[in-house]
């Protein structure tokens, strides 16, 4: 399910739109992750607060939404470009890539919420292929 | 037997009574046929699906989004029992229409995804959690009966 030309410029269309909000992006996905699919938080349960909107989640949010950003800049060759990301989640946070399709699903909820009109069942379609690409590059160094 | 929360319950019968049938269900049905194409072999004999402009103005794609929504109102009035009262829609759906059940679950995610935009900020983390402890309960309810 390579991306075409046509779902490169829509991923970095909406992109482009969703800089404006991306804490609120970013910390609204984490949080709801967290809360929907409490499995998630064993990943996290180094932190001191894991509420939604709490501080350690606003800061991680950006750090993930930054990570996308990162990706949308490397979409010409995301294996290669994300081998530094693959390796740090595969050596040392090693979370299960289960776990990366429950956050592009909150992260997809999410940009319906707040982007009604924007995220038409065209763009829904190139950003869920980008993002399961992205994930995919995430995955390359596991094993 | 499932177990409902008060809040569960109550969140379930509010985001169904206040949906506009004639809006969710079009729109989450032509969703699903353009973000996962392979889904439209199901649908071969409903004219043109060649690209996203012709599902969304397909007028047979509308209506049956239309019907699939309201085929959830029997799982709302039942929340008790919704193994037993699709028991009959599961059998449908594998010996006459052979639909592979890993497709319920699309479809769900793209409902959920359709709600959360009609909601805006009142589709809440909690609420989400809600819809779709619902959704999981009738994809696997019409799904039982396959064999």
């Amino acid at each position: 399910m390579t991306l075409s030309a046509k779902d490169k410029a829509a991923v970095k269309g909406f992109m482009s739109k969703m800089k404006s909000r991306s804490e609120e992006i970013g910390a609204e996905t984490l949080s709801r992750m967290l809360v929907v699919y409490p499995q998630t938080k064993s990943y996290f349960a180094h932190w001191p607060d894991l509420a939604p909107g709490s501080a350690p989640v606003r800061e991680h949010g950006v750090i993930f939404i930054n990570g996308v950003y990162e990706a949308a800049d490397k979409i010409d060759d995301l294996k290669n470009g994300l081998l530094t990301l693959s390796e740090l989640h595969a050596f040392m946070l090693r979370v299960d890539p289960v776990n990366f399709k429950i956050f592009i699903h909150c992260m997809l909820v999410v940009l319906a919420m707040l982007f009604p009109e924007d995220f038409t069942p065209q763009v829904h379609l190139a950003v869920d292929k980008f993002l399961a690409q992205v994930a995919l590059a995430l995955a390359e160094k596991y094993r | 037997m499932v177990e409902w929360t008060d809040f569960e319950r109550s969140t379930i019968e509010s985001i169904f009574s206040k949906m506009d049938y004639e809006d969710v269900g079009p729109a989450a049905l032509c969703r699903c046929l353009v973000v996962y194409p392979w889904t439209q072999r199901y649908f071969g004999n409903f004219g043109n699906l060649y690209n996203a402009a012709a599902i969304m103005s397909n007028k047979m794609v509308a209506q049956h989004g239309i019907t699939v929504l309201h085929g959830m109102d029997r799982a709302v009035k039942n929340m008790d029992n919704i193994k037993a009262t699709y028991a009959e829609l599961s059998v449908l759906h594998s010996e006459k229409l052979h639909v592979d059940p890993d497709n319920f679950k699309l479809l769900g995610d793209i409902l959920t995804i359709v709600v959360a935009a009609r909601m805006g900020t009142d589709f809440t983390a909690e609420v989400q959690a809600a819809f779709q402890k619902f959704l999981a309960i009738v994809i696997s309810s019409l799904g039982r009966q396959y064999h």
